[in-house]
């Protein structure tokens, strides 16, 4: 049984269909990307799934339970960072669970253990803007680990382009690390992305949403096993992928 | 030791032109070109500043306590109208052009009217502070929540939280350099409102005493008066400068960050 089930969504702004009949799922521990061009409809899909829209039509199940129109379910890490200018990383970091209810000293108690393993350490008392782009976004992902459901093991995530800001060599050893930190968390993720490589590189599966109105082209699954080998990106297998994507768009 | 001496440096401009305007001041009084009592020299103004001290500490005391109570109560009525404002879209359009017609009627005017409806004591002054000094904190209050971009407040919303908490986390502390930008000013206006205030109608304070030297044509006297609201309002706004200092180091941060080194 699938953890997260989009069903039938369709959705509308001012009478323009943005996307149509939406079906994706999302199984536990798989991360699965959600490729296509500007303007398919991604961010809407998400924002539907997150709860922070109503669907025209259709419905978000996760773990059997209707959330449709319920945020706070599933966490969402938008496309730039969002880390609050004002609030230590430790605190940015461990706000979901403030949010939830918890005193400060608690969040925060919570939240220092995952600072090693996101590669985070030393940084618990500084603010955002002495960061760099690169460890911003390991501390959004901490943020938004921290906002899933983690304690469960069933922690679902929503990233939308989370490393679409940048640049080509920090993107690329974000995506190492990220891969190995993904392999030692449980933390079902979907991905949106427009970069046919960055979906290649770190899905299990991926869902090819293009048209307009946006719909769910094809579904391609990703064989090769995770961790990937190093120069993955470099192999024919990895080209034939490339091709059928790129054929689909 | 080398930021030290870099905001030394930052200053001395600042400091030449004002001892340059002193000089020129001292020189043209004394040249007698202008007479001594239309014009007194700094040395003058000086002796007044030390020779009537006692009276004018205790006028500039009353003076400062309407501009304190008086900008007290602007920054809390400012805080909550620009909260509700920002909270509720029709108490904005409501009140919004009010608040543009309060600031197109001329100090001078309203006050004594105030004097008028309150009386000679403390009440009507603290009023024109209050007036003077609630758009420019409420104005910035009101950027500064509209600072804030959906991407943030649909974060907060996507991990489950209230309209208050959304306030606490996100607004308010966005729209705090806003606030301290407006306080800046209108801890400046507390001063002048005060004083213009008791200018109209009142027994103490240093708009009074001002009054009544310039019956007398003591201009040394007046000029000492002026020079005391210039240093009031800038130990004031100083005093804002360092409360948002230390309500807001992450802005310090910030700060020396983006510095080039």
């Amino acid at each position: 049984m699938a953890l997260l089930r989009a069903e039938q969504i369709s959705k509308a702004y001012n009478g323009r269909t943005i996307i149509k009949n939406i079906n994706i799922e999302l199984n536990q521990g798989e991360l699965v990307s959600l490729l296509g061009v500007s303007g398919s409809g991604k961010t809407t899909l998400f924002h539907v799934l997150s709860g922070l829209i109503a669907p025209e039509e259709g419905r978000v199940i996760l773990r059997e339970e209707d959330i449709t129109r319920k945020p706070g379910k599933i966490s969402y890490m938008l496309q730039k960072d969002l880390l609050l200018p004002h609030k230590k990383i430790i605190d940015n970091v461990s706000l979901p669970l403030v949010i939830g209810g918890m005193k400060r000293k608690e969040a925060r108690k919570i939240a220092a253990p995952f600072f090693e393993e996101f590669g985070l350490a030393g940084t618990e008392y500084q603010y955002p803007v002495q960061l760099s782009g690169g460890m911003r976004q390991r501390a959004a992902l901490l943020r938004t680990y921290l906002s899933s459901d983690y304690q469960s093991g069933g922690g679902v995530a929503l990233l939308d382009e989370p490393f679409s800001a940048l640049d080509t060599i920090t993107k690329s050893a974000i995506h190492s690390w990220y891969l190995d930190v993904m392999s030692r968390i449980d933390l079902s993720t979907l991905f949106i992305t427009h970069d046919i490589d960055e979906a290649i590189l770190l899905s299990d599966r991926i869902y090819i949403l293009n048209g307009k109105p946006g719909e769910i082209r094809d579904e391609i699954i990703i064989e090769e096993r995770k961790p990937r080998e190093k120069d993955f990106h470099l192999s024919d297998r990895f080209l034939d992928y490339k091709r059928r994507i790129i054929a689909k768009l | 030791m080398r930021k030290r001496l870099q905001n030394i440096t930052a200053n001395v401009p600042a400091a030449a032109a004002l001892v340059l305007i002193l000089l020129i001041w001292f020189g043209v009084s004394a040249s007698g070109a202008v007479p001594g009592y239309m014009l007194p020299s700094p040395v003058d103004v000086g002796k007044v500043l030390v020779s009537d001290r006692s009276v004018i500490m205790m006028h500039a005391g009353v003076t400062l306590q309407e501009a304190f109570y008086g900008l007290c109560i602007g920054v809390v009525l400012a805080f909550l109208t620009a909260t509700l404002m920002n909270a509720f879209l029709v108490i904005n359009r409501a009140l919004y052009p009010i608040m543009i017609i309060t600031q197109t009627i001329p100090t001078i005017a309203i006050a004594p009217l105030l004097v008028l409806w309150m009386g000679f004591g403390m009440a009507p002054k603290i009023a024109l502070v209050v007036i003077t000094t609630f758009f420019p904190i409420t104005v910035g209050l009101l950027d500064g929540y509209k600072s804030v971009d959906q991407d943030s407040r649909d974060l907060m919303r996507a991990m489950g939280a209230s309209r208050m908490q959304i306030f606490t986390h996100l607004k308010f502390p966005a729209a705090l350099p806003y606030f301290f930008a407006g306080l800046k000013i209108s801890a400046s206006y507390a001063v002048v409102g005060a004083v213009i205030s008791e200018w109209l109608g009142g027994f103490e304070g240093l708009g009074v005493y001002m009054t009544r030297v310039k019956k007398a044509y003591a201009f040394d006297k007046m000029f000492a008066v002026i020079f005391l609201i210039v240093v009031i309002s800038l130990l004031l706004m100083a005093v804002v400068n360092l409360l948002g200092k230390l309500c807001m180091p992450w802005e310090r941060v910030a700060f020396r960050e983006k510095r080039p080194q």
